[in-house]
């Protein structure tokens, strides 16, 4: 005669096998407002048929074995982390529906960097915010939404503003985004109130559902344990203590007009995965012959030096590539960080018949100082008989080392008729590739497009290699 | 096979790719921004996951909830960004989660700077976050191992269900070599432990919490008991003319490579050095000097950091010989002569 | 008491109820109460249906934290 109208939702296990102790009945205390808020996630999934789909995220709080009873995904996640979480477990699962379920201190305070950027990422999640204004789990301690002169175990005369501030209005803070969809607060306080709860969590998991993006529900729970009232107390300490700080609204809803969206789903043959990261199939075979290179240009271990924007680490990785093209071990290393921007820069190139072992340049065979002071501080460390290049444009002295090769060049002022300033490093190339032979220049005409990205450029840099072999050769008057 | 001059740090990504990691969640810091950035470029071309997070703490947490999807997933930094990541590593190892986390070692300790140190032997290879717990931390020293060992790193994560290091310094890191990539693209399937969103994984569970002290210890044990076959099983090595060697130096990452010229110059000099460059550092090859300190006068171990990974040769020889430690710190890096004279000392 | 049926009618599942009595100030119409008899496993005087006079309004099912312990039953209906 009677038909069962509410009862258990079946998105809860049946008994909470995972739970030691009684299975029967949840740990919350009496009365609280996490079992209440537990029970509408539940029926929300079973109206909506989500229950398959599902995978919850369990904070660090009293709420942490909430996967001991949602018969669902569960990931258990660290204290405040669970909005990092969900955006991991949602980016690799995009049909699923995630939920990151979270108290006070875990979502406002320790978690209050991942909450705010999942919001403004505007992650396809629904966030459910359990305010309870106090550390449950902890034993009572002060939270950041604590009421001003509310007393907890580490506020024992009251919240006071001068010391712990202002307790935080999270959905308020949220909806200063542009991302969320759709941010709501809500009470447990009242059967109307319970209402609303009910139906805020359905749409922030419909939203979901929709792919619209981030979700957020507040929900001004009781925590009649950490409060030291009775269950049926707590409702009204919600009533009178939260609701006046704690307004219970809609602060955004933009879910009607929130564009629907989910990753595209498309497979990537290896071939496409190949090429997509510039890995090229097709094998460059090393020349058959290697060109013949002069005993004392052999396996150079090169210094460049200038100021930075001179196109010294381009040319190291330009003489670097060439070598490997040519079938040698090489090696190219960079001074890196902030001497970078503005200052000096150098590397390290070895070029080498047999495996490499330090990449530092120390002794060097060959040093290239494109300006006074890279002259100055590297030439020094030079092996005697070495190669030294150096660019006369920018260096009105002569080198003090007398056991090496010199080899001057106007390296800038070449570049600089030639229009453009910053060729000095490929005439510079071209002059060490004809002075050494150590590579082809055709190898270096073939090779130049992985080091000259800019593809308009390439044939001004290539005649900048060959006016820097004229040179050399003693055919270019300047 | 395709080969390529590629920086370090950037082989790491392309190893990644082909080794079939799906998402890579990362916070810039020098000098490990180049993976971010290259991460960036290639991740999202390929249908795969890239963000950047709002913080280390962040980034490592999002690998925990992809990985406990059941995919293969990775984050990089270094010293500082690491520091921030050890919360969510302990998680990672506590929930059994397999994830690649790559750290290019800067100067320390607090802000220190981008130079090249090894000072975060201690906070990778001896836990770093709280608990009982142990990660594998591979060591490459040159551009193609940057990429063979991230690749590597993924089949032992998986393996062994557990977060796996690799671990260099900012030089290999910021080195430019040559690179063959393999090119076999991997396609390894969901673990069905995972969450995955659908029925089939509906009742798995990925947590680290034990509230009974009988179940916390037991799954400690079976923790231990993986780490036991780890370090029976995936020790790595690498040797330099140790077969006839007198003395032995130790040292990895960028300090192997200077150590391996060293080897050379000395026996020009007539001193029989051989160098061993442990691979693994954890697992740490222990076994395999205490084999060659048998043979050998006395053992010189070099680190760009105050002495940390000396303490782990220190335990393995037991004190039957010497075991010299010189360092250099704050970015120094030593040339090949300048420890052929520390050789020379022995 | 009229020979008419009851709209609702409210089950409580003693071992489940943690007797915080949410139900009971919820209940638009007063018809639970807490039992002065039963202790349940829990060591709580379980909410309990007076038996008569419920609506089946569903007030209690959405105040009660327990997942199962409050089912409300609603007259079929044929029966009505
Ligand atoms: C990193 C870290 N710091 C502190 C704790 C201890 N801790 C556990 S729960 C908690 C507070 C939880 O409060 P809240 O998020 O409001 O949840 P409630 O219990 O009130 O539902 C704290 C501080 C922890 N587990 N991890
Ligand atoms: S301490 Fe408070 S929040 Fe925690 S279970 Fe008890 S009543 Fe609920
Ligand atoms: S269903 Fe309504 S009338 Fe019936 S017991 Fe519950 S609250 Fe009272
Ligand atoms: S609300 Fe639920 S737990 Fe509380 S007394 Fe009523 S039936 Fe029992
Ligand atoms: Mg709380």
């Amino acid at each position: 005669m009677y038909e069962k109208h509410l009862e258990k939702p079946a998105s809860f296990y049946p008994e909470y096998p995972r739970k030691s102790g009684n299975q029967a009945v949840t740990h919350y205390c009496p009365g609280c407002g996490h079992g209440i808020a537990h029970k509408y996630i539940a029926e929300a999934l079973d109206d909506l048929k989500l229950t398959e789909r599902t995978i919850l995220i369990s904070p660090v709080g009293c709420s942490v074995f909430a996967y001991y009873y949602f018969d669902v995904g569960n990931i258990q996640a660290a204290h405040g982390r669970a909005p990092a979480v969900a955006t991991g477990i949602k980016r690799i699962n995009p049909h699923s529906i995630v939920i990151s379920y979270q108290g006070d201190g875990d979502l406002a305070a320790i978690g209050g960097d991942e909450i705010i950027h999942a919001a403004n990422r505007g992650e396809r999640l629904s966030v459910f915010f359990i305010n309870n204004a106090i550390y449950g789990m902890t034993g009572g301690q002060m939270a950041p939404t604590t009421l001003v002169g509310q007393q907890t175990t580490t506020s024992p005369r009251g919240r006071n503003i001068h010391n712990e501030g202002y307790p935080i209005r999270m959905c308020e803070l949220i909806s200063a985004l542009e991302a969320p969809v759709y941010v709501e607060r809500v009470s447990l306080h009242s059967p109307g109130g319970r209402a609303k709860a009910r139906k805020a969590i359905r749409k922030a998991l419909e939203n979901q559902v929709q792919g619209k993006g981030f979700s957020f529900v507040e929900i001004l729970a009781q925590c009649p344990t950490g409060w030291k009232v009775s269950a049926p107390d707590s409702l009204k300490w919600i009533e009178e203590k939260m609701l006046p700080y704690y307004p219970v609204q809609v602060f955004r809803d933009k879910s009607a007009e929130a564009e629907s969206w989910a990753p595209p789903d498309v497979t990537y043959s290896d071939a496409d995965v190949l090429q997509l990261i510039e890995l090229p199939l097709e094998d460059d075979a090393a020349p058959a012959a290697r060109p013949k290179v002069a005993e004392q240009y052999r396996n150079p271990r090169i210094k460049i030096a200038g100021f930075g924007g001179q196109g010294v680490l381009l040319l190291g990785v330009a003489m670097a590539q060439l070598g490997m093209m040519e079938g040698y071990n090489v090696s190219w290393l960079p001074s890196y960080g902030p001497e970078m921007r503005g200052g000096t820069a150098h590397c390290h190139v070895n070029i080498s018949d047999t495996p490499i072992g330090s990449p530092l340049v120390s002794a060097s065979t060959v040093c290239v100082a494109f300006n006074k002071p890279s002259l100055e501080k590297f030439e020094k460390e030079m092996a005697s008989d070495g190669l030294l290049i150096y660019n006369t444009s920018m260096i009105d002295i002569e080198p003090t080392r007398k056991d090496v090769e010199w080899l001057p060049i106007p390296a800038s002022e070449i570049a600089s008729q030639m229009g453009n300033i910053r060729f000095a490093n490929m005439v510079v190339l071209g002059a060490y590739i004809q002075k050494t032979g150590l590579v082809s220049m055709e190898t270096a005409i073939k090779g130049l497009p992985t080091f000259i990205k800019a593809k308009k450029l390439i044939g001004e840099n290539i005649k900048a290699l060959e006016t820097g072999a004229a040179f050399v050769r003693g055919e270019l008057k300047i | 096979m395709p080969r390529e001059l590629i920086k370090g740090n950037e082989a790491v990504v392309k190893g990644a790719i082909l080794a079939g990691c799906q998402a890579y969640f990362g916070y810039p810091i020098t000098p490990a921004s180049e993976i971010a950035e290259a991460a960036a470029k290639y991740f999202p071309l390929v249908g795969r996951t890239f963000i950047q997070a709002e913080s280390e703490i962040a980034s490592i947490q999002m690998v925990y909830g992809a990985a406990g999807g059941g995919v293969r997933v990775m984050t990089a930094s270094s010293g500082p960004g690491i520091s921030l990541k050890q919360e969510g590593i302990s998680y990672c190892a506590g929930a059994e989660l397999p994830c690649v986390i790559a750290d290019i070692m800067r100067g320390g300790p607090g802000l220190g700077n981008i130079a090249p140190e090894q000072s975060d032997y201690h906070q990778v290879v001896k836990g770093g976050g709280h608990g009982n717990y142990r990660c594998i931390v591979l060591a490459p020293n040159s551009a193609q191992e940057m990429c063979d060992l991230t690749i590597k790193a993924f089949d032992l994560a998986d393996q062994y269900r557990t977060p796996v290091y690799v671990v260099t310094d900012g030089y290999i890191g910021q080195m430019m070599e040559q690179v063959n990539f393999p090119t076999a693209v991997q396609h390894p399937k969901r673990h069905d432990w995972g969450v995955h969103g659908d029925d089939a994984t509906r009742k798995n569970l990925i947590n680290s919490i034990y509230l009974d002290p009988e179940e916390l210890e037991e799954h400690n044990r079976k923790l231990q008991k993986k780490y036991v076959e780890i370090e029976k099983k995936e020790v790595l090595v690498d040797e330099y003319r140790t077969q006839d060697a007198e003395l032995l130096v130790v040292g990895y990452g960028i300090i192997s490579r200077i150590l391996r010229t060293t080897v050379d110059l000395a026996r020009e000099q007539g001193v029989k050095v051989g160098l061993l460059r442990p691979v693994t550092l954890w697992p740490f090859p222990a076994m395999r000097i205490q084999e060659l300190c048998e043979r050998v006068r006395a053992i010189q171990v070099v680190e760009l950091s105050n002495g940390q990974m000396v303490e782990d040769v220190r335990l393995a020889v037991e004190g039957r010989k010497p075991v010299k430690f010189y360092g250099r710190m704050g970015g120094s890096v030593p040339s090949a002569q300048e420890l052929l004279g520390v050789i020379r000392k022995l | 008491m009229t020979d008419k049926l009851d709209r609702g009618r409210l089950e409580i599942s003693a071992d489940e109820c943690k007797g915080c009595g949410l139900c009971i100030v919820a209940c638009p119409v007063q018809v639970i109460e807490f039992s002065k008899t039963v202790i349940n496993k829990q060591g709580y005087h379980p909410a309990q249906y007076k038996g008569s006079g419920c609506t089946g309004c569903g007030t209690c099912f959405y105040a009660c934290p327990e997942p199962g312990a409050v089912t409300v039953y609603r007259l079929a209906k044929q029966a009505q």
